[in-house]
């Protein structure tokens, strides 16, 4: 049936909607004039929504209402605000070149009973976030601009019924935030926290506007702490920085650190809303005490990555495939410019991650480049691709590389961190790599699974025999202090200084991991 | 008959209806507090001169054997469901009737599945009035709307057997799906190519039901044995091609999980029940098959082992990993209610101390005891609890039916119950201030594990002083809930209208809470 443009006051939908009841949850309907018809015609969108809308308590009488803008016939275009609450909708969102039959009930059915086919039109679409099997805690945004019609906000969630007002009020809140006062937000959301959903709104904004405006989520009191230099770095814990779902819960399994990382496992088409999702989460999610770390990219893009997390409290940068002492001046100097602009005074460590021969020879350089390097690390498997062969369980082929990395770090009284164990099925596999670790003399490494930090705190932990080891020397320098005596000695053999230093730290670290009673001196007996 | 009439508010504070579907219905009146009288009901006495002299029961067909039986309008028709997801059965009764243009039937399943949502459209159509039973997904949402011509009833496995015990519910025709069968109607789960394990929730059916039929895709000549169903109370037996689809009818869930975060509730609930003392040579144990269960299963063997010591008994779903235990010697008999894996069948067919239990002996609540109350450790789920640590197992925080009670009320009578739970579910706080709807009393959950801290029920005084100085991070349940609430925002309340379309029983027969349409 041939469906024809008339004067805006007297269509056949218009005459309709005057004799049937009208919604209680409409505010009020514009029709479009034949003008502006033809002036869209020659724009072009890409979405056409059907919205169903259900009336009151009692038996619900489902209402449709759509709108579209056609391409190639004349039709009757309704913009349509719904500014109070509705009470359900269902919402389709149609894809180009294909037919959809549309059944309206009751009044509107005569009108629409042929197929209908929508020509897609361009317009300023964007999307951000994640949907689909599988995914959880995350949302997708699709954000049109239009250049009137108001705001119309379609919200499609799994948690509607305990969320859905506190969504609607966020985007209208940053919706008025940015200015945008004419557009469709469609949000499909599968559980996202709050912080996640101003991340992926904020993303789709800045894709489709030209602001340079921030949202910025309330500061969480728990994420306001800093961090020392020689804190201890047995296990950090890596977490794709557009992946929310991994990082709520990351800190309950207490890495001492977490890295929200920009660069290797964000894919290229992502990065960009990623810092969002990073700078949200530095905000607003609790990682009880963990670390902040943050892995940048590489090049320019990562010294623009500075620029979303420096001002948030991150307390740890990894700049990866680091192959020059340069490189970790610009990021310093990045660093320093952005912490002067937001009056920062906390200290921001650097890890940079050497992961190339040259990186390896250049090791010693790199390390020393700045005070804020706290410590040194590996990344074996693009290091094991750079030099031409693969990782294997033994590690012959990074021997080297490993070694120079240790001695670089130590030289520069900064801690040597190893490289990531891949197999997550495998703990004993990673037990062994833990140990060979240690024996090299790295102070931590890496790990990609929450599984393997017990492993690895365990591992790196000192063994009851080092333990009872350092309580002797400890007891021994405690003695000699006593004795108001110079020298540390145990029966004929004296201690050297290093040594005693080593085991008081030994001692610390023991009793930090609940191996030894911090009162362990009342109760020591020496054997 | 109006579906339900005469509210009142019961002993947990909830205004249940006390006339359901047209029969006056108990109110909740508290723990142990309402006792029966008067006598168990009984099925009609028959005579061997109606039945075959050779023993020879089978009929041509399911169709056949219905009408035989005498379907006609307002029947109650019975099912179990040991075929889970993978039941074909239970849809081709209803199809059938509806061919035949029965109506108000009540369908008493033992419990419902995914591949039971084509039975909307004779909810739908009124060949089926309503279900007693349980409501999952589909069948719920169904429910949850309104939809449904009668009032939905959920029982737990116990209730079941207790409410056709007593009388409650009369089952007209009792179908049972027997993997092997002979033609005198004896039956078994454990043989044949659908081996479910066993038919423990066929029993009541079997026992009081006015006419059975069993449908088998496996009919051997007389004996069939073991006869965990006696031909004695057999009418018809039907021989049929396929009963289910057996990699559907095992359970999905018999893996532990690998995920981080319930692998920490596994370890934190083991912990606890070592430092409280539960665990101890000669304790028993009830796990579950969920991901999480199983994984505590895995810490107790570990303690068990490195200790020397054994557990007297495990209530199942069996599944593989029980069976590891039992044949390593961890754990001496295996007392399981229902298969979940093909490893349970396997041990239940082989093993002689891996033996099958019925509602009747688990959890019948009126009767001269049940098993559910000798077990030391209980490991539930649940959906929502609160801060009197009531809990909701039935429906989500958005007010939706979507899961069946099953032995969860009657498990509550172990002596320690814990639940391991998240603290919230895809941004859904998991305690509440009140729970949506009222399954499992407070005064019967003892500790709830999440992730984020362990809440022990102030009445467990014990529990308290025991773990005074564990490192487990113990909190007041009040905190918990605060945190969540903190992470996730302030939920708002789902909206439902003042119909009632469901009520859920408690153990003992009476009405434990209300479930209202949700207004969507």
């Amino acid at each position: 049936m041939a469906i024809t443009a008339e004067k805006s006051n007297n269509t056949p939908l218009r005459k309709i909607l005057k004799s049937s009841p009208v919604p209680r949850s409409l505010k009020y309907l514009r029709l479009n004039s034949q003008k502006a018809m033809r002036e869209r015609k020659k724009r072009s969108m890409t979405t056409a929504s059907l919205m169903v809308i259900t009336m009151g308590s009692g038996n619900p009488l489902p209402v449709g209402f759509f709108f579209f803008e056609a391409g190639l016939f004349r039709a009757v275009a309704i913009e349509l605000s719904v500014a109070a609450k509705v009470q359900g909708y269902a919402n389709m969102h149609t894809q180009p070149g294909n037919s959809y039959k549309i059944y309206l009930p009751l009044n509107f059915h005569f009108l629409f009973k042929s197929d209908i086919n929508i020509r897609p039109t361009m317009g300023t679409i964007v999307t951000t976030g994640n949907k689909g099997k599988g995914v959880r805690s995350d949302c997708f945004i699709t954000l049109e601009l239009t250049d009137q019609g108001g705001m119309l906000l379609q919200v499609e969630s799994k948690v509607a019924a305990l969320y859905g007002t506190d969504i609607r009020k966020k985007i209208t809140e940053m919706m008025n935030f940015f200015g945008i006062v004419n557009a469709t937000v469609h949000i499909e959301d599968s559980g996202a926290l709050t912080p996640v959903i101003a991340a992926r709104l904020e993303a789709a904004i800045h894709k489709a506007t030209k602001t340079d405006k921030e949202y910025l989520i309330p500061m969480l009191e728990e994420n306001k702490y800093v961090t020392t230099r020689d804190r201890n770095r047995f296990s950090r814990l890596y977490l794709p920085g557009n992946t929310p779902s991994l990082m709520i819960n990351a800190g309950i399994h207490k890495p001492d650190g977490i890295i929200l990382d920009l660069e290797d496992a964000v894919a290229p088409d992502k990065k960009d809303e990623a810092r969002f999702m990073v700078r949200n989460a530095l905000r607003g999610i609790d990682f009880y005490g963990a670390e902040r770390m943050v892995r940048i990219n590489q090049g320019e893009r990562g010294l623009d990555d500075l620029d979303y997390v420096i001002p948030h409290n991150v307390n740890l940068i990894l700049l990866p495939k680091c192959e020059s002492p340069e490189q970790v001046h610009a990021v310093n100097d990045k660093i320093k410019k952005i912490k002067k602009k937001t009056k920062q005074d906390d200290p921001v460590w650097i890890m940079p991650i050497i992961e190339s021969a040259l990186g390896a020879i250049r090791a010693a350089a790199i390390a020393t480049a700045a005070d804020n390097v706290s410590s040194l690390a590996i990344g074996l498997e693009d290091y094991t691709a750079d030099i031409g062969t693969r990782r294997t369980p033994e590690g012959n082929e990074s021997f080297v590389a490993r070694n120079m990395v240790v001695m670089a770090a130590r030289a520069a009284g900064i801690q040597p961190i190893d490289s990531v164990f891949s197999d997550v099925g495998d703990m004993e596999g990673l037990r062994q790599n833990v140990l060979r670790s240690k024996a090299l003399g790295f102070d931590g490494m890496g790990c990609i699974h929450p599984r393997q930090i017990r492993v690895i705190h365990d591992t790196f932990a000192p063994t009851p025999d080092e333990i009872a080891k350092a309580q002797k020397i400890v007891h021994a320098f405690d003695v000699a202090q006593e004795r108001g005596l110079g020298v540390v000695s145990l029966g004929t053999k004296m201690i050297d200084p290093p040594v005693v230093k080593r085991a008081f730290n030994t001692i610390n670290l023991a009793v930090k991991m609940n191996k030894l009673d911090e009162n362990w001196r009342e109760t020591y007996e020496q054997v | 008959m109006s579906k339900y009439d005469k509210l009142e508010k019961n002993a947990a504070g909830r205004v249940v209806p006390t006339v359901i579907n047209g029969r006056p219905a108990i109110p909740f009146q508290g723990i142990g507090k309402y006792k029966p009288t008067g006598y168990k009901a009984a099925p009609k006495i028959v005579s061997c001169a109606d039945f075959p002299e050779d023993g020879n029961k089978v009929v041509p067909n399911l169709k056949e054997a219905l009408i035989k039986a005498g379907l006609r309008d307002g029947m109650t028709i019975s099912t179990h469901h040991h075929f889970r997801n993978g039941d074909l059965v239970a849809g081709q009764i209803f199809d059938i009737a509806h061919e035949m243009g029965v109506k108000d039937l009540m369908w008493f399943p033992s419990a419902s599945f995914p591949c039971h949502e084509p039975m909307t459209k004779y909810l739908d159509d009124g060949t089926i009035n309503r279900i007693e039973g349980s409501m999952n997904g589909a069948l719920g949402r169904f429910t949850s709307e309104g939809k449904m011509h009668g009032l939905g009833i959920l029982r737990s496995h116990g209730g079941r057997y207790q409410s056709v015990q007593d009388g409650e519910v009369h089952i007209d025709i009792a179908v049972i799906a027997a993997p092997t069968a002979d033609p005198f109607g004896n039956c078994n789960g454990v043989n044949g190519p659908t081996a479910c394990g066993l038919l423990g929730f066929a029993l009541a059916d079997a026992q009081y039901a006015d006419k059975v039929i069993v449908v088998t895709d496996n009919l051997i000549p007389f004996p069939c044995l073991p006869w965990q169903i006696h031909g004695n109370y057999v009418d018809y037996v039907v021989v049929t091609d396929q009963l289910g689809i057996p990699e559907k009818i095992v359970s999905g869930t018999t893996e532990i999980t690998k995920s981080p975060d319930r692998l920490l509730l596994a370890e934190w609930s083991a912990q606890f029940c070592d430092e409280a003392g539960l665990i101890h040579d000669g304790f028993s144990f009830q796990a579950g098959a969920g991901g999480t269960a199983l994984s505590i299963g895995i810490y107790f063997a570990d303690i068990l082992r490195e200790r020397g010591w054994k557990a007297r008994f495990a209530r199942g779903g069996s599944n593989k990993y029980l069976v590891k235990m039992l044949e390593e010697g961890l754990v001496e008999y295996i007392l399981d209610g229902q298969t979940f894996d093909l490893e349970g069948v396997r041990s239940m067919r082989e093993n002689p101390t891996h033996t099958w239990t019925s509602p009747f002996t688990s959890y019948n609540y009126h009767g001269k005891g049940n098993f559910a109350s000798l077990i030391d450790i209980v490991i539930l789920g649940a959906t929502e609890v609160d801060v009197n640590f009531n809990a909701n197992v039935v429906t989500h925080s958005d007010g939706y039916l979507l899961h069946g009670i099953g032995g969860f009320q009657n498990c509550l009578f172990g002596k320690t119950v814990i639940l391991p739970i998240p603290l919230f579910r895809d941004r859904i706080p998991v305690i509440r201030d009140e729970v949506t709807t009222l399954c499992g009393p407070g005064e019967l959950i003892d500790v709830i594990v999440t992730e984020r801290g362990i809440a022990i029920n102030p009445r467990r005084t014990d529990l308290i002083e025991k773990m005074k100085n564990s490192k487990l991070p113990i909190r007041p349940i009040e905190e918990l809930k605060a945190e969540a609430e903190k992470i996730c925002g302030v939920p708002e309340k789902p909206k439902f209208s003042d119909e009632i379309v469901a009520v859920v029983k408690w153990v003992d027969g009476t009405v434990l809470d209300s479930i209202r349409r949700v207004i969507s």
